[in-house]
């Protein structure tokens, strides 16, 4: 089946099976591999993108739910000229990130959370967080750059 | 992990599902936000050869003022419930329950009616609906019916609904915005309960459901019986293991399990 969406502000369209995964179509047919496959099972996060402005796991949606919609992942969060998102910004200025694998799906899912609770407490951060696991557990600084970026984002 | 093959057809609308589901019987699966469905289908345990999107059928999403009871459509998300502003006001254990579901981005895609047509014991909303005694509305080839929470759940993973069937909306007691509370146990934030108690007030009397504690999402009729004769909020929770057979699993064994509904039903009394 035909599945068109526009993807960091492109035109995306691509024949795919039926089964394929958001989160395959993203990597496979539209060769966007900043979204990671962590845990394959909805739990670690590692895949969240912003499908309509919302966090959503990629690897526990269908492309097709995605007909016709809008996505965002971490290759269209900063700007054409290269400035980082502000988000991107604080995890770089407060070494939100260890390894490096859950830090796509971490800062999307930040992003998504920030435009729902723009003036977070800290507690808020570590729950909305909570759908994205750091291997690393490399917590602290994460939810410090989130926190950072709430400031800076006012 | 990738699902068998299927063929994916999207209703356009409730009857045209209903329609579909009629003819392709149990070959088919109905697909709300895929948040229970996906998963199984990614491990295979569930391989329809015929996936029915009702995913985008948005005139199922409302929340609305009912009279004596909030009607929720079976397409709301649990993120809108627990934003709702009405749901808050009328029936806050709802909302507060919604709020404990999986993670955000579990809610942004999760819907209440597939919730609750998935009939998984360990699930949040299911038991509150069997607390506040809420009424399903589903809808098939030969018309609309009603069906009470305490008929609805009837197995594991099994409800009342009808092969040709939609559940198209939940009807919620006007319970109030307070004098609830909802103890979740898990040991990873976003996971299933290990065992979960919800105590809700309606009309001034105290009901008590239990996620997990069994096949299906039950009632604490021995807490709520002991209640009524007046016992304090301690001493009716030591009744909450009376009558549920909770499941062995890697997570806790029955004792451990029966353990928890005594101590999250008392704290749950304690907090609503």
């Amino acid at each position: 089946m035909k599945v068109t969406t526009t993807v960091n502000g492109a035109k995306q369209a691509h024949d795919v099976e039926p089964r394929t995964l958001l989160v395959q179509y993203l990597r496979e047919a539209c060769q966007l591999t900043g979204t990671k496959i962590g845990c394959d099972t909805s739990s670690c996060g590692a895949c969240t993108v912003l499908y309509e402005g919302e966090s959503v796991k990629s690897c526990t949606m269908l492309a097709a739910q995605a007909d016709g919609g809008t996505i965002t992942t971490i290759e269209g969060l900063a700007a054409s000229d290269g400035t980082l998102h502000p988000v991107q910004e604080a995890f770089h200025e407060h070494h939100g990130l260890q390894c490096g694998y859950c830090t796509a799906g971490m800062v999307l899912a930040a992003v998504g959370f920030l435009q729902e609770n723009p003036t977070p407490s800290e507690h808020d951060v570590r729950e909305g967080l909570e759908g994205n696991l750091c291997r690393c557990t490399g917590y602290h600084n994460i939810v410090k750059a989130v926190l950072a970026a709430s400031e800076a984002m006012q | 992990m990738i699902p068998a093959a299927f063929d994916y057809v999207l209703a356009g609308s409730a009857d045209e599902a209903i329609a579909l589901v009629a003819e392709h019987g149990d070959d088919a699966k109905l697909l709300a936000g895929g948040m229970s469905l996906l998963p199984l289908m990614k491990l295979r345990l569930a391989t329809p050869s015929v996936l029915i999107d009702v995913g985008r059928l948005h005139d199922l999403s409302y929340v609305r003022d009912g009279g004596d009871h909030v009607a929720i459509g079976a397409l709301t998300r649990h993120r809108d419930i627990e934003t709702n502003e009405l749901l808050a006001k009328e029936c806050g254990v709802l909302r507060a329950v919604a709020a404990q579901v999986g993670d955000n981005q579990v809610r942004h895609r999760g819907t209440i009616g597939g919730s609750v047509a998935h009939g998984d014991p360990a699930s949040d909303l299911p038991a509150a609906l069997v607390a506040l005694d809420a009424t399903f509305v589903a809808r098939g080839a030969s018309g609309e019916r009603t069906i009470a929470a305490s008929d609805f759940f009837v197995g594991f993973l099994e409800t009342a609904l009808g092969g040709d069937e939609l559940l198209t909306e939940i009807r919620v007691p006007k319970a109030g915005a307070n004098g609830f509370n909802y103890q979740k146990f898990n040991r990873r934030a976003q996971d299933w309960a290990i065992v979960g108690a919800v105590a809700a007030t309606v009309g001034g009397a105290k009901r008590v459901a239990l996620v997990n504690m069994g096949s299906t999402p039950i009632r604490a009729t021995a807490v709520e019986a002991a209640l009524a004769s007046g016992a304090s909020f301690a001493d009716a929770a030591g009744h909450a293991a009376e009558g549920t057979e909770p499941p062995t699993d890697l997570n806790a064994s029955v004792e451990y399990r029966e353990h928890l509904a005594r101590v999250l039903v008392r704290r749950a009394l304690e907090g609503s």
